[in-house]
């Protein structure tokens, strides 16, 4: 399975992805941002970090880098697309993905652990797994979804929502939302659930000795459901 | 031609930083405020005299790029 990680100038998270993608299988290739074409790819990676030092709004000017409109023909095509975290801001900004990822409700830089849980198992990405409830790691000045009330009748209406923040339990409620984000929501599809934006970064949670577990079992879902 | 855009949040957004400013001024003695929202300012010296095609110009600007119009409104002035 071939996957591509796009590397943004201030992308930081890029390599941790090539590390996560690598060790479950994935023959991975990092793409520069400056490139044309993506190369053969099963999986494209809008990985995290402060492209742009988060200039003007948070990957606002990633999301019309060179590489974006191969990016974006791939999606529209059916390809997979994940954006994690800043890779979240540049998929809203381009707008496969609906809403905008506004600062954070308290005005704090968050990074801490939290629980998520998933909303839709009739996609790529959760299909399969054998859990409801992951705990993943967020580090993010902007991670407060929002969306238009029509948007987000519209996301529901079509089974949008990936992930909940939630406490270890699978409560979703407002004392779990870490953000601010509207209706505890951590990561969206499109309409069509090839693409997927997240806060939560599970390649930060694929070593037992680091963090925990819950990247990795998502990673060897996420490679055996492409296969 | 110099054309302003001022990009300013839609009524319904949140805007933490303005509630902080807002309390900041608050506490310095200025209580006389209902309500302060923070927005952007661009100045952007287009290379056009046509004051009505720099403006067009401008605007598209804002559309494509300077505001996402999920959450924000803009305004365009002519400043020379």
């Amino acid at each position: 399975m071939k996957s591509s990680v796009i590397t943004f100038p201030g992308s930081n998270c890029d390599r941790d992805m090539d590390v996560a993608l690598k060790k479950f299988g994935f023959n991975n290739k990092m793409v520069w941002h400056d490139d044309n074409e993506l190369p053969k790819s099963d999986l494209v990676v809008l990985p995290g970090g402060f492209s742009y030092g988060d200039y003007l709004r948070c990957g606002s000017m990633a999301s019309k880098s060179k590489i974006m409109q191969s990016v974006i023909n791939f999606a529209k095509s059916g390809g997979l697309v994940m954006g994690i975290c800043n890779g979240f801001q540049i998929l809203v900004e381009t707008g496969l993905v609906p809403g905008v990822l506004l600062r954070n409700k308290y005005l704090e830089f968050i990074c801490k652990n939290v629980f998520v849980k998933l909303d839709n198992k009739e996609n790529t990405y959760f299909k399969n797994l054998n859990k409801d409830i992951l705990e993943f790691h967020i580090a993010h000045n902007e991670g407060n979804y929002f969306c238009t009330k029509d948007q987000l009748k519209e996301i529901k209406d079509n089974n949008q929502i990936a992930i909940y923040y939630c406490n270890k339990e699978g409560k979703i409620e407002d004392q779990y939302n870490p953000n601010g984000s509207i209706k505890n929501i951590a990561g969206i599809f499109n309409k069509e659930k090839n693409v997927l934006g997240m806060m939560p970064h599970p390649e930060r949670m694929i070593d037992q000795s680091l963090s925990g577990e819950d990247g990795s079992i998502f990673f060897k879902n996420l490679i055996n459901n492409i296969k | 031609m110099k054309v302003s855009a001022i990009i300013t949040l839609k009524k319904d957004v949140l805007d933490p930083q303005g509630k902080v400013i807002h309390q900041a001024l608050d506490g310095m003695g200025f209580e006389n405020i209902s309500e302060v929202r923070q927005g952007k300012y661009f100045e952007i010296d287009v290379n056009e005299n046509d004051p009505n095609k720099a403006k067009a110009v401008v605007e598209e600007m804002c559309k494509k790029l300077l505001a996402n119009l999920v959450i924000e409104n803009f305004k365009i002035i002519e400043t020379q």
